[in-house]
C-alpha cells in the first residue's frame, strides 16, 4: 500500500489505465465510452492536482520502488516539490482539457470512431506524469517513449489526410533524434557515476551523488539540452511543431503545446540544476541564446501564419523561448554565485510554464471551438465570429490578452519577473555579459510588443468584422462542457495574473531546494498584495490594484456616463459615399502582418508576386488581381535539407548492399560473424 | 575646476564623440555628414582643453585650438565646397541597411570595451574611462568606411578615424608629443588636398564618385 | 495620514483629468501661432468634449461589445496610470501597485483593445491602423525597455518614487548614460503619443492616419472618452519623461504648501514641454511609415549608448 502525495498519484496513473483498458469494451457504443473515459481523466487529474499541490505547500519528497521492469532493475519514483510542481501544471490543464473534451470529442460522433483517441489520450496523459515521477534513467526514457508514441498515434489520429501523415512522420523523427541525446546523456552520467560495468549508476539518486569531471558534465548537459529542446521545440529544432501540433485533435493540441512541451522544460531544470547541480556560466549562455532566438524567431513565424491553429503552435516555441530565458538566467547567476536573483529567474521561469500551459490550453480549446463550429482553420476566411460565438470569443480574448503579456492577466506576471530579473543582471562581475544580457532584454521586450501584435491579428481577423469567406456555413456556440473547460482555464489565467503572491509563495520551495534561497515575494503590510521580488524600492507590481484599478474607473465611468440614458442608433459603415464597401476588402491576417513582414522579412524566405491581367477597354484598371505569397523557414534550407540529402544519399549507397538474392545476404552475416569472432577473442 | 567635474565632463563630452560616431554611421545625407563631423572635432577640442586643464599639460591647449581650426573649421568647409562644386547627390547611398549598421556600431562598441577594459584597470589617469569610447570610435570609423559607397562619406569616415586615434592618445597618455601631433595634423590637411585632387580627377573620368565604379578597373578575364 | 495620501491620489487624478485637456489646447494653440493662424484657444478641447458627450452614439451594424468597452477601457487605464506617476508628490499610496515596466505596459492594454476596436467594424481603415499600430508599438518597446534599463542602472529600481528619490538625494553628477536616455525617451514618446514625425494627430487624409484610422467609427461619447484619454496619455508621458528625467518640483512629503509648489512648477514645465513639441513637430515632417524602423531604431540606438556608457564611462 503506498501512501502520501506519490500514492495518490500512483492510483491516478493506474486511474488512467482503466479507460486504456475499457475502451475496446465499449468500442461499439462510442457516446458512453466518450464519457466514461474522460470522466475518469478528469477525476485523475483533479487527484493529480491535490497531490502536486500538496506535495509543493509541505515540501515532500516520497520516492516508491517498484519491482517492475526489467530483473534487478527496478523503477525508482520519486516526487519532489519540482516535480509536484509539473505534475500540479499537467494535473491541471488535462483536467480543464478533459472536461473541454467530453463536449469536443462528441463531434466526431458518426463520423469516425473514437476509440484509438480515447485510448492514446490517457496512456499519453499517464506517460506526462510518469515522465515527471522517474527517478531513474531507465524508467524516465520508458515513460518518455510512452508520451512520445501516444502523442504520435494521437497526431495521426486523421490519418486519411496526407498532411497529417507527414506531419506524425516528423515529428517521431524529431522525437527519437532527441530521445537518443536523451539516451546518451544518461548513458554519460550513468557511465561516470558507477563504471561501465554495471547498472548502478541509472539511478537519479547516483547521479546526484557523483562529481563529474567538467568535460564529461559538459557533454552530457549538451545532449540533455539538445535533446530536450528538440522536444521543447527550440528554435532550429522546432520545425515539427508547427506541422504536427496543429494537424491532431484539438483538445490534444491543446495538451501538445501547453503541456508536453513542459516536460521537456522540466528534463532541463532536472538534469541541469538537480543532476549535475554545478555548471560554468556559458551553459547558462547558451540556455539564454537559444531560448532569446526561440521567443523572437517563434513570433516572427507566427505573425506570418493565417492558420489559426500554426500561429499558436508558432507561440509555444516562442513562449519555450521565454521560459528558457527565465531558466538560462538563472543559471548564468547560479554560476557567478547570486542564489537570490538566480531564484528570482528561476522563479520567473517556472511561474511563465505555469501560465503558458494555462493560457496556451485556453487558447487551443478556442481554436478548437471555432474548427468544431465552422470546420476552418484558415483565418482568411473567418471573420465576425464574436457574433456568433459570444462566449468562445470572450475566453479567447482572454487567452489572447494573457499570452501578449498584458496587466493584469498571467502572462504579464512571468514577464515582468523575467523582465526584473534581466534588471538585475548589473551584479553580474563579467564585464561582457554585463553589457550583453541588457540586449536581451530588448529582445524580450520586441517578443512581447510582437506577439501583442499577432494576437490583435489573431482576435481581430478570426473574431471581429465580417465573415470573409465566400459563403457563411451554419455557425454554432459551443457546448456547455467545451465553455466550460475554456471558462475554468480563463478563470486560472485572471486569477494566477492578480494574486501571483500565493502561488509564488507556493512554489518558492522549488528554488530553495536546489538553489539554498528563496525569491522574496511579499514583503511588509498586505504582503499578499504587492509582487516585489527583490525589495518594494526596488520594483513591486500588483496586479490586483491594477484589476481592481481599471475595473472602478470603467464601472465609474460607464455608470456616470448611462445617468442619463443616451441613444444609440445602429447605422451602417462609413464607405467614404463609395457605396460597394464588402467584406472582402477588410484587413485580413496576410495584410495585417505586411508591415511586419517588411521589417523582419529579411529573416525568412519569402516569394512574393503579383499579376495583373489586363482588362481589354481600361488598361489601367486590371480586371483580375493575383497576389502570391510564399513564406518559408531559412532553416528548412540551411539545416534539415543538407541532413535529408545526406540521408538520401547514404541510403542509396547501402542501397546497392540490397542484392535480392539469398546467397549475398548469407556472405554478409557470414563475414559479421567472423568479424565478430575474430574481434571478440 | 574640481577634478571631479572636469571627470565628470570628460566622460560627458566622449559621451558625444561617441553620439557623432553613430549619428555620422547612420546619417543619409551628405551636408548633414559634414556637420556631425564638425560636432566631433568641436567635443574633441573641448575635450582636449579640459584634459589640458585638469592634467596640467599645456601643449594640450595648442592640440585642442589646432582640432578647432582643422577639424571644426576648415576640413568641413573643404569638404562642403567639394560637394557644392560637385554637385553631389544629398542623399548618401548605404551598402547595409541602416538598423543593421547600428547594430554593428553596438557591437564594435561592447566589444571595444571588452577589449579595453584591462587596459584601464592598469591606468590611473582620469580620462582612462573614455579609452574604450576612442578605441570604439576608430573602428565605427572604419565601419563607415566599409558601409558607404561613396568616396566623400569614406574619406569622412577616415578622418573620424583620426578624429578617435587622436581621442585614444588624450585619453590614455594625455596627447601626444606636440611635434607628432603637429605633424599628424599637416599630414591630415595634406591628405584632405590629395583627396580633393582625386575626386575632381575620379568624377571627370568615371563621372561619379560611386566607388563600386572602381570595381570596373580590374582586369578582364 | 492615510486619508491625506488617498486626498492627493485624487487631487492628482483630478489635475489629470482637468489639465490634460488644456494642454492640449495648449500645443494647438501655439501651433497655430507658429503657423500664422488664429488658435481657437486654450479651452477649445474642453469644448469638443462636451459637444461629443451631449451627441447621440452612431454605432455600426456590425459593432460587438469590444468597440463599446474600448473607449471605457482606454480611459480607465489612463487614469489609473494618472494615479500610479508622481506629479505632485511622491506619497502615493496606489504608486507600488506598479513599476515603470507595469506603466508601459498599461497603455499597452490599451493600444491593445484600441486596435481590436479598428478591427471590429470591418472597415479597410480600422485594419489599417491597427496593423501600422501594432507594428510601430513592436518597433518602440525594445528602446521603451532599453531606456528604462539604462535609467535604472542609476537608481537601482524601476520604480518611479524610488529614481526620483535618488535623483534628490544623489549630488549632482552629469550622466551622459541619463543625457542619452533622454533623447531615446523623446524620440519613443513622440511614437507612443503619435505625433509628427510618426502619425499626424490633425490629418483625415486616409494613407497617413495611424490613429486616427483604428477610431475613425467612433462617435458621442465614445469618441469623447477617447479622445479625452488620447489627450491624457501626451500629458502622462510627458509627467513620466518629468519624474524620470527633471523630477525637481515634485513634493517629497505630503504638505499643502509643497504640493502647490508643485503644481506651480508642473505647469511650468508643461508650458515649456509644450514649446519644444511644438518646434519639434513644426521643425519636421512626417515620416513614410517604413523610415519609421530608422527612427525607432535610433531610439533603440540612443537608449543602448546610455547603458553602455553607463557602464563604460561611470
Amino acid at each position: 500500500m503506498i501512501t502520501g502525495p506519490i500514492g495518490i498519484i500512483f492510483y491516478s496513473i493506474l486511474l488512467l489505465f482503466l479507460p486504456v483498458l475499457l475502451a475496446p469494451l465499449l468500442k461499439n457504443n462510442q457516446r458512453v465510452l466518450i464519457n466514461a473515459s474522460f470522466l475518469t481523466a478528469s477525476a485523475a487529474s483533479l487527484l493529480g492536482i491535490v497531490a502536486g499541490v500538496w506535495t509543493v505547500g509541505g515540501a515532500f519528497t516520497n520516492r516508491i520502488i517498484l519491482a517492475a521492469g526489467l530483473p534487478d532493475l527496478p523503477f525508482h519514483l520519486r516526487l519532489d516539490p519540482l516535480a509536484g510542481f509539473f505534475i500540479t501544471v499537467i494535473c491541471l490543464m488535462s483536467f480543464f482539457i478533459s472536461v473541454y473534451s467530453l463536449g469536443y470529442i462528441k463531434g466526431y460522433l458518426g463520423r469516425r470512431p473514437v476509440t484509438s483517441l480515447v485510448i492514446f489520450y490517457n496512456l499519453f496523459l499517464a506517460g506526462m506524469m510518469m515522465v515527471v515521477l522517474a527517478d531513474d534513467a531507465l524508467f524516465f526514457l520508458i515513460s518518455w517513449e510512452v508520451m512520445a508514441a501516444a502523442s504520435y498515434f494521437l497526431v495521426m489520429f486523421e490519418d486519411e489526410r496526407i498532411e497529417n501523415r507527414r506531419a506524425a512522420f516528423l515529428y517521431m523523427i524529431m522525437a527519437h533524434i532527441g530521445a537518443i541525446a536523451i539516451l546518451l546523456s544518461f548513458g554519460v552520467m550513468a557511465g561516470l557515476t558507477a563504471g561501465l560495468g554495471g547498472f548502478n549508476g541509472y539511478t537519479f539518486d547516483a547521479m546526484r551523488q557523483a562529481q563529474f569531471p567538467i568535460g564529461w558534465a559538459t557533454t552530457a548537459f549538451l545532449l540533455a539540452f539538445f535533446g530536450f529542446a528538440a522536444k521543447a521545440g527550440v528554435v532550429p529544432l522546432h520545425v515539427w511543431l508547427p506541422e504536427a501540433h496543429p494537424v491532431a485533435p484539438s483538445n490534444v493540441s491543446a495538451l501538445m503545446s501547453g503541456v508536453m512541451l513542459k516536460t521537456a522544460i522540466y528534463g532541463i531544470v532536472r538534469v541541469t540544476f538537480d543532476l549535475l547541480g554545478t555548471f560554468p556560466w556559458w551553459w547558462g549562455a547558451i540556455v539564454l541564446i537559444f531560448g532569446l532566438i526561440s521567443a523572437v524567431m517563434g513570433v516572427l513565424y507566427a505573425l506570418m501564419q493565417h492558420d489559426l491553429k500554426r500561429l499558436l503552435a508558432y507561440h509555444s516555441v516562442e513562449n519555450i523561448g521565454i521560459i528558457l530565458i527565465g531558466i538560462g538566467l538563472s543559471m548564468i547567476f547560479t554560476s557567478f554565485n547570486f542564489p537570490m536573483l538566480a531564484s528570482l529567474a528561476l522563479i520567473a521561469g517556472l511561474y511563465h510554464t505555469m501560465n503558458h500551459a494555462v493560457f496556451k490550453g485556453l487558447l487551443f480549446m478556442g481554436a478548437g471551438a471555432v474548427l468544431h463550429a465552422t470546420n476552418e482553420r484558415n483565418m482568411e476566411e473567418m471573420g465576425g465570429l464574436i457574433h456568433r460565438m459570444p462566449w468562445t470569443a470572450a475566453l479567447f480574448l482572454i487567452g489572447c490578452v494573457s499570452i501578449s503579456a498584458l496587466p493584469p492577466f498571467n502572462g504579464f506576471v512571468s514577464e515582468w519577473l523575467t523582465f526584473q530579473a534581466f534588471l538585475l543582471s548589473p551584479a553580474l562581475t563579467s564585464p561582457l555579459l554585463k553589457l550583453l544580457i541588457p540586449l536581451g532584454a530588448a529582445l524580450l521586450a520586441l517578443t512581447g510588443a510582437l506577439a501583442a501584435a499577432c494576437f490583435v491579428k489573431a482576435f481581430g481577423v478570426t473574431f471581429l468584422g465580417h465573415w470573409r469567406g465566400h459563403r457563411m456555413p451554419h455557425v454554432h456556440e459551443a457546448d456547455w462542457f467545451m465553455r466550460s473547460g475554456m471558462i475554468l482555464a480563463a478563470f486560472t489565467c485572471l486569477v494566477l495574473g492578480v494574486l501571483p503572491t500565493f502561488f509564488i509563495d507556493w512554489m518558492n520551495i522549488i528554488p530553495e531546494q536546489l538553489l539554498g534561497t528563496k525569491m522574496g515575494a511579499g514583503s511588509g503590510a498586505f504582503g499578499w498584495l504587492w509582487l516585489a521580488p527583490v525589495a518594494r524600492e526596488r520594483a513591486s507590481y500588483s496586479g490586483t490594484i491594477v484589476f481592481l484599478g481599471i475595473l472602478v474607473v470603467v464601472v465609474a465611468a460607464y455608470i456616470i456616463l448611462h445617468v442619463k440614458p443616451g441613444a444609440i442608433q445602429r447605422v451602417p459603415i462609413w464607405d467614404c459615399g463609395f457605396g460597394k464597401l464588402n467584406e472582402r476588402m477588410q484587413y485580413n491576417s496576410t495584410a495585417f502582418a505586411m508591415p511586419i513582414r517588411r521589417i523582419f522579412g529579411f529573416l525568412f524566405h519569402i516569394r512574393e508576386r503579383v499579376k495583373l491581367t489586363p482588362a481589354g477597354a481600361y488598361p489601367a484598371v486590371p480586371k483580375r488581381l493575383h497576389y502570391y505569397l510564399r513564406i518559408r523557414d531559412r532553416f528548412w534550407g540551411w539545416l534539415y535539407r543538407p541532413v535529408v540529402e545526406f540521408s538520401f544519399w547514404m541510403s542509396r549507397r547501402v542501397g546497392r548492399l540490397q542484392q535480392g538474392r539469398i546467397q549475398a545476404y548469407l556472405i554478409y552475416s557470414f563475414i559479421t560473424i567472423i568479424v565478430l569472432l575474430v574481434f571478440s577473442k | 575646476m574640481d577634478l571631479n567635474i572636469a571627470a565628470q565632463l570628460n566622460s560627458f563630452l566622449a559621451a558625444f564623440v561617441l553620439l557623432t560616431a553613430f549619428g555620422m554611421l547612420v546619417q543619409r545625407r551628405m551636408y548633414g555628414l559634414v556637420h556631425l563631423f564638425a560636432w566631433q572635432g568641436l567635443f574633441l577640442s573641448i575635450n582636449t582643453a579640459i584634459v589640458g586643464f585638469e592634467a596640467g599639460k599645456h601643449h594640450l591647449y595648442i592640440s585642442s585650438l589646432l582640432t578647432l581650426t582643422l577639424k571644426v573649421i576648415l576640413l568641413p568647409y573643404i569638404l562642403h565646397v567639394l560637394i557644392r562644386r560637385l554637385k553631389l547627390h544629398k542623399e548618401v547611398e548605404v551598402v547595409v541597411n541602416i538598423p543593421l549598421t547600428m547594430l554593428m556600431g553596438i557591437a564594435l562598441v561592447i566589444f571595444s570595451y571588452y577589449l579595453m577594459a584591462p587596459v584601464s584597470r592598469l591606468s590611473t589617469l582620469v580620462t582612462r574611462s573614455t579609452l574604450a569610447v576612442a578605441l570604439a570610435t576608430v573602428m565605427i570609423g572604419l565601419l563607415m568606411m566599409i558601409t558607404r559607397r561613396h568616396a566623400v562619406t569614406q574619406i569622412i569616415g577616415f578622418l573620424a578615424m583620426e578624429n578617435g586615434l587622436f581621442f585614444a592618445a588624450t585619453s590614455a597618455t594625455y596627447g601626444m608629443p606636440l611635434v607628432v601631433e603637429l605633424g599628424v595634423a599637416l599630414d591630415i590637411l595634406i591628405a584632405a588636398f590629395i583627396f580633393g585632387i582625386f575626386f575632381f580627377h575620379i568624377s571627370t573620368a568615371f563621372d561619379s564618385l560611386d566607388v563600386e565604379q572602381m570595381a570596373r578597373l580590374k582586369e578582364e578575364e | 495620514m492615510n486619508i491625506y495620501r488617498f486626498v492627493i491620489e485624487f487631487l492628482q487624478i483630478a489635475i489629470l483629468l482637468t489639465i490634460a485637456p488644456a494642454f492640449t489646447g495648449w500645443v494647438r494653440m501655439l501651433k497655430c501661432w507658429s503657423q500664422g493662424r488664429t488658435s481657437a484657444g486654450l479651452f477649445q478641447p474642453y469644448r469638443d468634449i462636451i459637444k461629443l458627450f451631449s451627441k447621440d452614439v452612431l454605432l455600426a451594424d456590425n459593432a460587438s461589445w469590444i468597440f463599446r468597452f474600448t473607449p471605457y477601457l482606454v480611459f480607465g487605464t489612463a487614469v489609473l496610470a494618472g494615479g500610479i506617476i508622481p506629479m505632485l508628490s511622491l506619497e502615493l499610496p496606489i504608486a507600488s501597485a506598479a513599476d515603470v515596466i507595469v506603466l508601459v505596459a498599461l497603455f499597452a492594454i490599451a493600444r491593445f483593445f484600441t486596435a481590436l476596436a479598428g478591427m471590429d467594424i470591418g472597415t479597410a481603415f480600422g485594419g489599417m491602423g491597427s496593423s501600422r499600430e501594432m507594428t510601430i508599438a513592436s518597433l518602440a518597446e525594445p528602446a521603451m525597455l532599453m531606456a528604462i534599463f539604462t535609467v535604472s542602472l542609476a537608481s537601482k529600481s524601476t520604480s518611479l518614487s524610488q529614481m526620483v528619490h535618488v535623483i534628490y538625494s544623489g549630488q549632482t553628477v552629469i550622466r551622459p548614460s541619463l543625457a542619452f536616455a533622454l533623447f531615446a525617451f523623446i524620440l519613443i514618446a513622440l511614437a507612443e503619443t503619435g505625433r509628427i514625425p510618426v502619425d499626424n494627430p490633425a490629418t483625415h487624409l486616409e494613407l497617413t492616419m495611424i490613429h486616427e484610422a483604428m477610431i475613425l467609427e467612433y462617435s458621442g461619447r465614445h469618441l469623447a472618452l477617447i479622445e479625452w484619454a488620447n489627450m491624457m496619455k501626451l500629458f502622462l508621458f510627458i509627467m513620466l519623461g518629468a519624474a524620470t528625467f527633471a523630477p525637481w518640483g515634485i513634493a517629497q512629503t505630503g504638505e499643502p504648501a509643497a504640493i502647490f509648489a508643485a503644481f506651480l512648477i508642473m505647469l511650468v514645465k508643461l508650458v515649456i514641454v509644450g514649446a519644444v513639441l511644438v518646434i519639434i513637430e513644426t521643425g519636421l515632417a512626417k515620416m513614410r511609415i517604413f523610415r519609421l524602423t530608422e527612427f525607432l531604431g535610433s531610439a533603440f540606438l540612443l537608449a543602448t549608448l546610455g547603458m553602455l556608457s553607463y557602464f563604460i564611462l561611470e
